[in-house]
């Protein structure tokens, strides 16, 4: 017969050991949280959109699970034998009787060091007040000369050089050609920096590259890149990789552009919305100018019909008028006085013939003249002998004084 | 003739002389001055006619515009001819 033992140790049903250890290992907060690197193996995606891998090293494996809402957000998704690290919270399957690995992230190795050192020098410069917006100097409206700074043989180039002769022609480019990816590159980009601000004095600088992946653009992290940026003279525009990479250069540049075609357009006006506005200035002038001149004629019209009200040509016609009357009036006194001096005349010529001597002598008298026509009107004029003439009606004839040359008292 | 004309235009730039920007600028200070200012007939008809000279010479320099592209080695510039 066999002893029961007093205690008897509980006996566990499945389900209730796995429950305990998930509950365990969901309370443990390092777990729950937690970056596992490893190279993936067993990677699939069934048409659920969940992603399963395993991940493993040289003595270990650990199942991973990723549900599709996080793996739809991965820009990267794995091979079998990719290094990666993928973060998450570690839990367990109960029907499977496993624990794995949640993940929501996952990326490739060595990224997430570059990363780290990526935060690490954003933080500094920040903290020094290198991307402090009142820091960043406007960026020309239009620029005259653009200098370029990129790859000479690559697309970031021909897209830029594309865009300014679409947009603004009239801008002058100089390119300053470096390296932008490789151990050399950030030397050259700061050389080609200094040489630009030293030489040309641009009025904008384009700082570009196309896309790559995120050690391509690892240059443009560069803290002399940053510092050169910084210390630029003339105002720069950086447009690195895609729309969705931030790199120092972006934060520290005047103005970020999401791509290098992106970082053209914000350096110069369209030539297309500069006819518009110059049609529109020309317009209004027109407007304007018109609109002048038409007052300009109204007022004219106005100050005439006004004019007419006090014209002197009115005054002046009723003068003529006037004139008129008056000269008719001395032209009627002019006649009337003629006429009057007429009659005048005529009334002195009957008196006159009254009083001729003419009209005497026909009456019988007779006029006694001396030689010389002085007439003889006393006889102390006359002496004995002196030859006289006499006048009759119808002529004359000589005589001579005989006697009588005494007055008769 | 001797050009000594140019000492006299000090006080209204020759057109041709003017970059996009001070032709540009200059019009839309006449369209202000227009706008805002009474202007005597004789003097809106002289900024007019700059207008529209302006207004043209802006259309000739983008009609005729080439982008010019240099290459900075070292000190010296050397053309650039990339295909578009």
């Amino acid at each position: 017969m066999i002893q029961l033992p007093l205690f008897q140790p509980p006996t566990w049903s499945v389900t209730d050991l796995t429950r305990y250890l998930r509950q365990k290992i969901e309370e443990d907060d390092v777990l729950q949280d937690l970056w596992v690197m490893g190279e993936v193996s067993n990677f699939s995606r069934p048409a659920s959109g969940h992603l399963y891998f395993t991940l493993k090293d040289a003595s270990a494996s650990l199942r991973c699970v990723m549900w599709r809402p996080n793996a739809l957000r991965q820009s990267y998704l794995p091979l079998d034998g990719d290094a990666v690290e993928v973060h998450g919270s570690l839990s367990v399957y109960e029907t499977g009787g496993v624990y794995q690995l949640y993940a929501d992230t996952i990326r490739p190795t060595g990224e997430g060091l570059l990363y780290q050192e990526f935060l690490r020098l954003k933080a500094r410069l920040e903290a020094e007040g290198l991307f402090d917006p009142l820091r960043k100097r406007p960026i020309s409206r239009w620029p005259r000369v653009i200098g370029i700074v990129t790859s000479p043989t690559g697309a970031a180039l021909r897209d830029m050089l594309n865009t300014l002769r679409r947009r603004f022609p009239l801008v002058k480019v100089i390119l300053a050609p470096t390296a932008v990816q490789g151990a050399e590159a950030p030397a050259g980009i700061i050389a080609a920096l200094g040489a630009l601000n030293q030489a040309i004095q641009p009025d904008t600088i384009l700082l570009a590259r196309g896309g790559g992946s995120i050690e391509d653009l690892w240059a443009f992290n560069d803290e002399g890149v940053a510092r050169a940026i910084a210390s630029s003279q003339a105002p720069v525009i950086s447009g690195v990789g895609h729309e969705t990479d931030f790199t120092i250069a972006d934060f520290v540049a005047d103005l970020r552009a999401p791509t290098p075609t992106a970082a053209a357009e914000l350096a110069t006006p369209n030539q297309d919305d500069l006819r518009l506005a110059s049609s529109d200035l020309a317009e209004r002038i027109n407007r304007t100018i018109l609109a002048t001149l038409t007052e300009t004629r109204w007022q004219l019209t106005d100050l005439g019909n006004r004019l007419q009200l006090f014209s002197p040509r009115s005054r002046l016609r009723s003068n003529l008028q006037r004139l008129d009357e008056l000269s008719h009036r001395v032209v009627l006194a002019q006649v009337n006085m003629l006429r009057f001096q007429r009659l005048q005349l005529q009334n002195s010529e009957q008196r006159l013939a009254v009083l001729s001597p003419v009209s005497v002598l026909n009456r019988g008298y007779a006029m006694v003249l001396q030689p010389d026509g002085t007439l003889v009107h006393s006889v102390t004029q006359v002496n004995v002998g002196d030859p006289l003439d006499v006048r009759v009606s119808d002529g004359k004839f000589s005589a001579r004084v005989t006697q009588g040359t005494t007055p008769e008292d | 003739m001797t050009p000594s004309k140019s000492s006299k235009d000090t006080t209204i730039n020759s057109i041709e002389d003017l970059t996009y920007e001070q032709a540009f600028t200059e019009l839309e200070a006449i369209v202000a001055a227009l706008e805002s200012e009474k202007k005597s007939l004789e003097e809106s008809m002289t900024l007019f006619e700059r207008s529209q000279m302006l207004v043209q010479y802006c259309a000739r320099l983008l009609d005729q515009a080439e982008l010019k592209v240099q290459q900075l080695s070292g000190e010296s510039l050397t053309d650039l001819n990339l295909p578009a």
